[in-house]
Order: structure tokens, then sequence, then C-alpha cells
């Protein structure tokens, strides 16, 4: 009789208990209704429901690709006075012209770097702090977490300053680890695993403790494989985010040997401020835009979930 | 039986450590797993807290050697100078703009969302791709669709007989058109979690508003906005966080912060942009951290009242 009343999602939730609780109840369901309206006439459900959908999509895919079809067009065509839809002779013309005033090489590899460094250690970071956390004894520990929390709301902008004259003092000005170190400290990471650690079945790991596994082994071996889910949530967010940053590398870099994608294109923008580089400028916002958008396309759901994380409950 | 009275003095005369090895190791584990983010954290978001204060009584250009101390003096020019005014209203017309047209856009796109569509999915990641795309780019992106010349809005303008706006001289229409890219970029994330709160509200509810003959906007009204009265709270508080914040479009679109010169970016000018004036940038971060620890005092409330309800 009970189950009943609960009802079938109940009974599935009972059901992915014992993994990942968490993660299940956070990540944001979508189900569809039609607010309960009787059944709609097919006039209605264009009308009402397909126009608004496409004006919705199409509000925010049109000057994306815009940006994709002008990235190919010759600068001709994108200063003319005529709005030229398609161009009349695709050309990496622009994606050449652009390599050749400013090394794309050098700079995607600096973001490259820069992404794949920073977020590699913050994930690590972020992993072993919240199995502390939440494993470990330790006095105090309830504070340092609420210490944690306080560093996920204060805005960085207030850090740029004195973290500025702190790295350049130590001579991090156009360096790799200027450009990361400062970042690195994880509270994002930290408080979505630790919420998710908090949600993983006790008893297993008491079982493995008894088994005589180590916290190093119980880790490895079961706290880490049974939370993929979520550790990809905190990687994707974190390599995005990481990937986007712009304030700090733009502070702590002015040379072009070091400089992140973003920074370098600022630097094209300020040099070429005449609007034949538009469509170089236009290949460089592909270069930095494209494979976000494609890593999105595929895990959209993860990065979905990070994003909105705590938004609901 | 024999072994009870001979072990019990040995435990009652050997002093009882006040931590037992077993705990010791599990401290150092601790140490080793969570000291370096915590001290990571101390020394890049805790330490530079104090250091702006600090700074911000500094009357220093950045790179010089030597400092002074003038106390308030830096707080007092930003406050009776010419900048407050120009600089706090654009912060002011800025952050309500984009809060508000998120907000209401994003409630309007989750509401065009809500149904059962064949292609609502790619939609829907559609809708929420632009708030993770790098700002930078995004904003490159506009910047040639605004432009008066050769932008594709100047284009469709003269088509119909008008001239474009100057968007890049007018300080206004600047703020105008920041203001436009910011919520294009921003209404995803209203729109999705809006509409994750418009799929948890009861559907007897719905189905009980729609026998009693009420019609889509009439439900909406009455029970779907005052269910989502939590969320839209929520969103309040964390887009003005956000927009508070907000730096990578205006650097990009309008780099000379003509017109778009919010206290965040007038802290980064002052200090970054040429002037390198250290303290007074200082000055105007600390300005704007007091505004932002006021509105997350009001979110951390929440928070606690949301856990509590839970």
């Amino acid at each position: 009789m009970s189950i009943d009343t609960a009802g079938p999602a109940s009974g599935r939730a009972i059901a992915h208990q014992s993994l990942s609780r968490q993660v299940a109840r956070r990540r944001i369901r979508i189900r569809f209704d039609d607010g309960g309206v009787g059944r709609p006439t097919l006039l209605g459900t264009i009308v009402g429901g397909y126009v608004p959908l496409l004006l919705a999509t199409l509000i925010i895919a049109l000057p994306l690709g815009w940006m994709v079809l002008g990235s190919f067009k010759t600068s001709g065509e994108v200063l003319s006075q005529h709005v030229v839809l398609l161009p009349h002779a695709p050309s990496f013309a622009a994606y050449r012209s652009a390599s050749a005033q400013i090394d794309f090489g050098r700079l995607f590899l600096n973001s490259t770097i820069v992404t794949v460094v920073g977020s590699a250690t913050k994930v690590v970071l972020a992993i072993t702090t919240a199995y502390a956390l939440v494993f470990l004894r330790f006095p105090g520990k309830r504070w340092i977490f609420l210490g944690i929390l306080v560093a996920l709301m204060v805005p960085s902008q207030v850090s740029l300053l004195p973290n500025y004259v702190f790295i350049a003092g130590l001579g991090g000005v156009n360096t790799y680890w200027g450009i990361i170190l400062p970042g690195l400290g994880t509270a994002f990471g930290t408080f979505l695993l630790r919420q998710h650690f908090m949600s993983l079945p006790r008893e297993i790991l008491e079982a493995a403790e008894i088994d005589g596994a180590g916290h190093l082994m119980r880790l490895t071996r079961m706290v880490i494989p049974i939370s993929t889910p979520t550790i990809a949530t905190v990687a994707l967010v974190t390599i995005v985010s990481e990937w986007n940053d712009y304030i700090w590398p733009l502070i702590i870099t002015n040379d072009d040997s070091r400089m992140t994608l973003p920074v370098g294109l600022t630097l094209l923008k300020n040099v070429e401020g005449d609007p034949s580089s538009y469509p170089i400028l236009m290949a460089g916002a592909i270069v930095v835009i494209v494979p976000v958008l494609v890593v999105f396309a595929f895990l959209q759901r993860y990065i979905v979930a990070g994003l909105t994380q705590g938004a609901v409950k | 039986m024999s072994n009870a009275p001979l072990a019990a003095p040995t435990v009652a005369t050997r002093p009882r450590p006040r931590v037992s090895r077993r705990t010791l190791r599990e401290w150092t584990l601790f140490g080793l797993l969570a000291f370096p983010n915590i001290a990571l954290i101390l020394m890049f978001v805790y330490r530079p807290l104090m250091t702006n204060i600090y700074y911000s009584t500094l009357d220093w250009t950045l790179g010089s050697p030597t400092a002074r101390v003038i106390g308030l003096a830096n707080y007092r020019e930003f406050f009776t100078g010419p900048d407050a005014a120009t600089v706090l209203r654009a912060t002011g017309v800025f952050t309500v703009a984009t809060v508000g047209g998120s907000m209401l856009l994003g409630l309007l796109f989750a509401t065009v969302l809500n149904r059962r569509l064949v292609g609502n999915t790619l939609a829907r990641a559609t809708v929420f791709a632009p708030y993770v795309l790098s700002g930078v780019g995004v904003g490159l992106v506009w910047t040639f669709i605004f432009d008066p010349v050769t932008g594709v809005l100047a284009g469709l303008l003269r088509a119909v007989g008008l001239s474009s706006p100057q968007w890049f001289l007018d300080p206004s229409l600047s703020l105008t058109m920041v203001i436009l890219v910011y919520v294009w970029k921003n209404l995803g994330y209203c729109a999705v979690i809006y509409l994750a709160a418009m799929q948890a509200v009861p559907r007897d509810l719905l189905e009980a508003a729609a026998m009693d003959g009420a019609g889509r906007v009439r439900t909406f009204i009455t029970i779907v906005w005052p269910l989502l009265s939590p969320t839209s709270f929520f969103l309040l508080l964390t887009t003005i966080l956000g927009s508070l914040q907000a730096f990578d479009l205006i650097r990009i679109m309008t780099p000379l912060g003509n017109g778009t010169t919010t206290l965040m970016y007038d802290s980064y000018l002052q200090a970054f942009g040429g002037y390198n004036r250290a303290g007074y940038s200082a000055a105007i971060s600390t300005v704007l951290f007091v505004i932002l620890l006021a509105m997350t005092a009001v979110q951390l409330h929440l928070i606690e009242r949301r856990v509590h309800y839970a």
C-alpha cells in the first residue's frame, strides 16, 4: 500500500540508491508535459509549440552559424555593404592569414597545456580533499569544510591584484605556472565530490576495511570507480572553465609565447583595429569556441548537471 | 579469568596516550590528502581578501617599489569624484537589465521548451550552449554582427531603409549592446533551471486546474509561478552575483569601457588598463566586494533555510 502511494519514481530511486543517489537526484531530469491541458490540435501544436521552439533555437543558433559562415568568407565578402549570406568560394584563407599574423598553433598549445595541467591537478585535489573530508577523522573537519564552502562564494575579482603582485614578485609573469598556480585550489570540485561521497553506502567501505583494505586502496579501488559520473561532471566543468578563463591569463601574460587563446585574440583585436581583419578574428573566435561546443554536444548532460548544481534540490 | 587481575593494573598504570597511533596515522593521511588544496585556497583566496583591503589604503603605482599609506583617501576620491556617479550608474543599469532580461527570457524559453515536441532535446542543448562558451569568442562574434558598416545587423537595417546606430561610439548604445549580448549568453542558464523547476510541479495540480477549466495562462499565473518562487529567488541572487562580476564581454566588445565601465571593469582599468593605480583599484574592488558579500550573505541564509526544510 505504501509502495503504491510512493509511486514508481521512488521505487526506481530506491533501486539506484546504492550507487549514486546524490548524482541521480541532483542531475536535472527532464520530463515533458503539456501543462495538463486537454488534447491539442495539430494546428495548435504547430503554432503554440513548434513555432516558438524554432524561434527560441534560432535566436541562439543563428549568431553562431553566422560566425562559422563568416570565417569561410573572403574579407571582401565580409566587408561588403550588402550582406553576403553564403561564402561564394568557401576558403580557409581567413584561417591561413590568421595564423600568419598570430601564432595560433602556439596559442592553442598554451591553452591546451594550461587546461590539461590545471584541470588534472584540480580534479585530483578535489578527489583527495573530498575523500579526507568524508572518510577520515580530523579535529575541526566541519570548520575546514565550511571554509571551503565560503571560498566558493568569494568573488575572484578581489584576489586579482594581490595575486598579481604575489605571482609577479615570484617571477611568474609569462610562465605556465604563473597562469596555472593561483587557480589550483578547488572549492567547487571539493564541494561537489564531498556531497557525492557522503551518499556512498558506508557498509561496503566498512566491509572492505574489515578485509584489510587501507584508505588509499579504498579510495582508488572503490570510491573512485563508483563515482565516475560525478568525477566526470567535475572534470568537464573544470576543463571548460579553464579553457575559457580570461581575466587572470590576460593579466599575468604580456608575451604571445605564453598567452592562451582568449588572450591572444584580444591582442589580435587590439592590433588589428581595422575591419579587414574581421574574417581572421572570426576564425580565431571559432578556434576558441568550437572545441567547447564539440565537448558540450557530446557530454552536455554532465556539464549541465555540474553547472546547475545546487539550483534544484 | 586468571589473566584479568593481571591485565587490569597494566592498563591502569600506563598513562593512556591522548592520541592513539591509529588516530595519528589518520590525521597524517588527512593532512596529506587535504592539505595541498586547503593551502592553495588559503593562499590564493583568503590571503588576497586581506591584502586587497590593505592595498586599498595605499597611494601606490603598480610596479613601483614604494607606496604611501593614505588611509581612506582612495575611497573618498572614488565616492566624491566624478567616477562614482557614472560607474555606479553603469553597474546598476547593467545589473538590473541583465538580471531582469536573462530571468524573464529564461522563463519564457523554459515555457517554450517544456512541451513534448520533436526536437526539444536539441533545442534545450542549443539554448544552454552559449552559457559554456568563451566570453571572448562570443564577444568577437557579436562585435561583427553589431558593426555599423559591415555587420549583418546594419545590413538588415539598410534593407528596410534604416541606418545602423553607432553601437561602439555612443556610450549608452555600447551599454545596451553589451547587455543584449550578456543576456543572450546567459539566458540559457536561467531557462534550464526554470525548466527543471517547472517539471517538478506536481502533475495532478495541473490536471486539476485543467479540469476546472483554467487555461494555460491562468494555470501558469495561479499555480506554476507561485511554485517557482524559490527558484526565482535563487536565480535572482546568482545572476546578480554573476552580472556584478561580468568582465569578458565588456573587455572584448568595449575595451575602453566607453559607457560600460562597471565597478568590476573600473577596478580592472585602474590597475591594469594603463593607469597602474593599484591602491585606487583595490578600493574599488573592496566596494564591489562589500556589495557581493551582502548578496552572498542573503544567499547563505537562503541555503541554510533550504537545508532546514529539505
